[in-house]
């Protein structure tokens, strides 16, 4: 696994300074750098772990789900390194906005189906892929995307991006002498969240996880059970499952991973939420300032920092840059009409 | 497991075991057209008992079938309490389940759930997602309310599992027939008669199969080795294609098939 996350994943990631947009919000900025893994987000962290575990368990077949499409996008990439086979359902408003990732699993060696159910987002690519998986268990392991699920999957997909806040820790440490005041990150199940806060939930750090207007399961959601797991939950007064809608495809989810209702239950961490337009403009912002072009996903962050930067004036603010933004630029053509 | 005597549900189906008779139980989805219509045929057409769908929006354990009965039902404004009022009225007079997801009963809370069955009439509950080991609030509740929760049982059940399993059943046990999800097939999978044989051989709570049992041909070869068998896709079908005469008929089919044994 080590020798995966170093010769092939590309780690351990950078961390970068944002001097011009630090200087702009008053505050000292440094990115986690996951963009630059291989695939180009976080994902690929969590993927070869699981990848590995479903060779060891005699699995030769893969199921995904995804949104924003990079965990099938890791998923199709492990399973053509491991030479398994792999199908990833995706929501088919998703398969539409994220269509350059679609391709790229193609190009892996993937199937994508597109689910057509319910909201036709993230939410029904897992039903769909839970389906498939009680009927091929014997063959497939589903390898979920997110720190969600039933038990074990929340606990494991934490461990495999526990890697994420091991290294920003030591090199905060290294370039600032200590912990960073805040670590802030974008919330869909939360795995780029946890994997940061990992690293700083014995620290006096504060820990902020960002979630989407639409789709703010901490924020608005109440205690429910749905995808194998009891936690925070967009739903009616019936409890019928509500759908998130959000600009980021990989955000738009209606729960969270039950690690962080606990943590938000217990008050170490906050989860405030971002508007579309918020992340739009952030997007924009870091593109321009620092040369970067971020995921929708991890432009939440951002969005939540230049909001609260006045009240963080001359902190070290640590961000995940879970994810660039190649995937997101055919849409973002469409939103700013360019 | 507590030795809380049999309920309703279950006292009538050993007996009818007992006699020779093998059980039937149609699923209808509640809130779709005619789903009253629907139960009364099936009762009349010689149900033993008839399972209610309560319709979830994220129902991971269903086929394209009854997913398709359950949007339509939300989409008609079906409601956990609208089903239960709607219930109130059907006056059959074999014992009625209600099927439906945990978030269901974790959002009404266990007590009032049960409470809620119980006004409406309803003997028995079955929860799919709702695997053994968290399954204490609901069953607790359940048993306080004297609601009989059935226990599915999968195919991959390791051989100690089983009898767990059939300890904490009420009513029947559902040996699910297949790895997979509910929905038409062309065969009856061999697991389908080989769980049920696990189970029969550790329990003698009544088992049932069901998940893939298809037509009256599957449920006479499942009910060579089950008590009876739980038939959901082909008659949710055929109410939604048909009207509720259709599934009377059809019940009357696979009744007539079971009788053959
Ligand atoms: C770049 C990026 N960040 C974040 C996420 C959201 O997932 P999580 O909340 O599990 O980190 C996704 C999901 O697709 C993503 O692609």
């Amino acid at each position: 696994m080590d020798q995966l996350l170093r010769t092939y994943a590309g780690r351990p990631s950078i961390i970068t300074e944002c001097g011009n947009l630090g200087r702009e919000l008053g505050i000292r900025l440094l990115l986690k750098r996951e963009d630059l893994n291989h695939t180009g987000s976080h994902k690929i962290n969590n993927v070869l772990g699981q990848a590995l575990l479903a060779k060891r368990m005699g699995k030769h077949r893969l199921v995904a789900e995804t949104g924003a499409g990079q965990h099938g996008v890791a998923t199709a990439t492990a399973a053509a390194l491991m030479s398994m086979e792999c199908k990833v359902y995706m929501g088919a408003v998703d398969v539409t906005r994220q269509a350059l990732n679609v391709f790229r699993m193609k190009l892996l060696g993937a199937q994508v189906e597109a689910v057509e159910s319910g909201s036709r987002t993230l939410k029904d690519a897992v039903n769909e892929a839970m389906r498939d998986w009680v009927a091929t268990v014997e063959t497939t392991h589903y390898c979920l995307g997110s720190v969600m699920g039933p038990h074990p999957y929340p606990w494991m997909v934490r461990e495999f991006h526990r890697v994420v806040g091991e290294e920003a820790r030591a090199q905060c440490i290294e370039l600032l002498g200590d912990v960073p005041d805040v670590a802030v990150a974008c919330v869909g199940g939360g795995s780029n969240a946890i994997g940061l806060f990992s690293g700083f939930v014995d620290d006096r750090t504060r820990l902020v996880g960002v979630e989407p207007a639409g789709g703010a399961a901490v924020g608005r959601g109440v205690p429910g059970v749905v995808h194998g797991m009891r936690s925070f939950l967009l739903q009616d007064e019936y409890g019928q499952v509500q759908e998130a809608h959000s600009i980021s495809a990989g955000l738009d989810y209606p729960g969270v991973g039950p690690e962080h209702s606990h943590l938000a239950s217990i008050g170490r961490a906050e989860y405030p939420n971002v508007t579309d337009s918020e992340v739009i403009d952030a997007f924009q912002l870091l593109a321009r300032t620092e040369g970067i072009i971020t995921a929708l996903e991890s432009a939440h962050a951002l969005a939540w920092i230049v909001r609260a930067a006045p009240e963080l004036a001359g902190r070290n603010v640590l961000m995940n840059l879970s994810g660039r933004g190649d995937k997101d630029v055919a849409q973002m053509m469409d939103v700013l009409g360019k | 497991m507590t030795a809380q005597a049999p309920g309703a549900m279950e006292v009538g189906f050993r007996a009818k075991r007992a006699s020779g008779r093998k059980l039937l139980v149609p699923y209808v989805t509640g809130g779709l057209t005619g789903w009253q219509l629907a139960v009364r045929a099936a009762a009349a057409a010689g149900a033993d008992a008839i399972e209610i769908g309560i319709p979830f929006s994220d129902p991971v354990m269903d086929g394209p079938i009854i997913q398709q009965a359950s949007q339509r039902a939300l989409e008609g404004g079906a409601t956990p309490v609208s089903i239960l009022r709607e219930v109130r009225d059907l006056d059959v007079s074999v014992p009625l389940a209600v099927m439906t997801y945990y978030n269901t009963v974790h959002h009404a809370g266990p007590e009032r759930f049960a409470a809620q069955l119980v006004a409406a009439g309803i003997a028995a509950a079955i929860v799919p997602d709702l695997p053994l080991e968290e399954a204490a609030p609901w069953c607790t509740a359940a048993d306080a309310a004297r609601v009989e929760t059935v226990m599915l049982a999968a195919p991959t059940a390791p051989d100690d599992r089983l009898p767990r399993i059939a300890a904490r059943a009420r009513g029947f046990v559902y040996s699910v027939g297949l790895l997979g999800v509910t929905g038409e097939r062309a065969r009856l999978a061999a697991s389908a008669t080989a769980l049920a044989a696990r189970l029969k051989a550790i329990t003698d709570v009544p088992v049932l199969v069901g998940v893939g049992v298809s037509n009256e041909a599957q449920a006479y070869e499942a009910t060579r080795v089950a008590d009876g068998v739980v038939m959901g896709a082909s008659v949710v079908r055929r109410l939604m294609e048909a009207g509720p005469e259709a599934v009377g008929d059809y019940v009357a089919q696979v009744r007539a098939a079971l009788d053959a044994h």
